[in-house]
């Protein structure tokens, strides 16, 4: 029997450090920065933190060299590599230590610097040679794109789903990160300027791909009771599920359906809600298929309907429903791994700090995670309410 | 306490990679199949990902296929090639690329046949197009 983590972990304080171009300085400097920033606006110091969650594209050794960096002796830690999704199973992780009487303080950090130290095509080599796929490799896919791109062909094949739907996709995203200060791209983006940007695996050009950025974030979990005693609006996780069911896109049984399906529906069950409680939703969208895939296996429409869905500003600024309101992967920023901003965002939400991009009366708020070539998904709820 | 005869299966561990490639090296084209439960199963493994059996054997699959998805994959250098997810007729399903045709004219439920194209980094299993629709 699965024990409910409802309303028992709380996150309190968030840091953002390093975003878009961080001018230098390495991955360790940006994350303690934001860690640091996450760490006194929980009204902890950082001797308080007593279990760490981080995770590395490139170093194995990562939550060891982060713990030695901030000066942290943990009592509990985990750095399993889940790909871009890792930062919102990781909510599931925290809590399950926090609940064990493991730790009581868990922060749980990310950055990256891709954009001002783009990796060495010796250190691609590498990372390519660490996670063989000798099966795929041959053929020489342009991966993670090529992933997608099959992915979206499928769907567009099997539901009629349109390049211009996919288009949309990116057209909201940038609408919202027009409102957002800290977002990376902020001009105006048209539909035509998505499908006449240049192609990279089709049907996928490059307009249709998140960003490469550098960033940071980090966020600190704690107990609910605890957690309000040190901070005036602690965010409630209600729910959390996780699932993946491949590793390769060869290996995803039908590309029209994601293990969100699974992780989504154990994260509302837990919670006790339903999609159409959901007041801000952010959603991984690596590349513009995701929210499609996402909004269909979450509950939000029907199978095969998320073109419509995304299509015609419903997912934008003043439509029905607010999707990635900092501007995604797609135009806020992405360095690498993502799911830590989707975190960071809702609780900004939640907490009623974002500026132009306000949704009004966020109460709930669903965080999605993606990762690998839409291998592993995790999802959490979260509110500023039990 | 295994069923299977190792050395009839030649299902040595970890030679499954080397195993596959030479068999391609030398013109077979040959997948795993399970001898417990019948099916075949792709990429190869030392158990079957359905059953959980070790009794399996290197078998020839008929080599008709059909694309269960493709991309076109366009690199800074001008050059286009046809990266597709192909679903045996045996059942499992794998990368390969289609060879004799225009990538962009690749299209999902076309009817395929393996053949096997020898590049300079190795053995390649490609298809050819043979029809419009299963």
């Amino acid at each position: 029997m699965r024990e409910s983590i409802r309303g028992k972990v709380a996150i309190l304080g968030t840091g953002l450090a390093g975003l878009g171009h961080a001018g230098g300085a390495t991955e360790q400097e940006i994350i303690a920065k934001a860690s640091r920033a996450a760490v006194h606006d929980s009204g902890l110091r950082m001797s308080d933190i007593d279990g760490i969650i981080t995770s590395s594209l490139t170093s194995p050794w990562w939550v060891m060299r982060m713990a030695e960096y901030l000066g942290i002796r943990p009592t509990f830690s985990d750095s399993t590599m889940f790909g871009g999704s890792s930062f919102i199973a990781d909510i599931q992780i925290a809590a399950m230590a926090i609940l064990s009487g493991r730790c009581r303080h868990v922060l749980v950090c990310y950055g990256s610097n891709p954009r001002s130290v783009p990796s060495s095509s010796k250190l691609n080599e590498m990372r390519a040679a660490l996670d063989p796929q000798p099966y795929e490799h041959p053929y020489k896919p342009f991966n993670p794109v090529s992933s997608y791109a099959l992915a979206a062909a499928r769907h567009m094949h099997q539901y009629g789903t349109t390049r211009e739907q996919l288009a949309d996709v990116a057209v909201a995203a940038r609408q919202w990160a027009a409102m957002n200060p800290d977002a990376f791209m902020r001009g105006p983006l048209t539909r035509q300027d998505v499908l006449q940007a240049k192609m990279v695996s089709s049907p996928l050009t490059v307009r249709d791909c998140c960003l490469v950025t550098d960033g940071a974030g980090a966020f600190v979990l704690s107990a609910t009771a605890p957690a309000r005693d040190l901070h005036a609006t602690p965010i409630h996780v209600l729910g959390c599920g996780h699932a993946h069911w491949h590793r390769q896109i060869s290996c995803m049984e039908d590309l029209t359906v994601t293990a969100a399906s699974e992780s989504g529906a154990t994260a509302f069950a837990e919670a006790g809600l339903k999609p159409s409680d959901m007041d801000v939703v952010q959603l991984y969208d690596a590349f513009t298929i995701n929210p499609i895939l996402f909004l269909e296996d979450l509950g939000f429409c029907k199978k095969g309907e998320g073109g419509p869905f995304v299509s015609e500003g419903r997912i934008a600024p003043g439509g029905e429903l607010p999707v990635n309101t900092n501007g995604g992967g797609l135009s806020f920023g992405h360095p690498g791994m993502y799911s830590i901003f989707l975190v960071i965002e809702a609780v900004t939400q939640l907490r009623k700090q974002a500026g132009k991009r306000q949704v009004a009366g966020a109460e709930t708020a669903l965080v999605h995670g993606n990762g690998g070539v839409l291998s592993s998904q995790a999802t959490a709820i979260l509110s500023t309410g039990v | 306490m295994t069923t299977g005869d190792e050395s009839k299966a030649g299902l040595s561990v970890p030679a499954q990679e080397a195993r596959y490639f030479e068999s391609l090296a030398k013109g077979v084209f040959e997948i795993p199949f399970c001898v417990n439960c019948e099916r075949w199963h792709f990429f190869p493994r030392t158990c079957c990902p359905h059953c959980d059996s070790e009794h399996l054997e290197w078998r020839r699959p008929s080599g008709d296929a059909t694309i269960y998805s493709t991309t076109t994959v366009h690199k800074p250098n001008g050059e286009r090639y046809a990266v597709c997810l192909v679903d045996l007729a045996e059942g499992p399903r794998m990368m390969s690329t289609i060879v004799q045709a225009d990538p962009d004219r690749v299209r999902i439920g076309q009817v395929l046949r393996s053949t096997i194209e020898v590049r300079d980094d190795g053995p390649l299993l490609a298809f050819t197009i043979v029809g419009d629709q299963a």
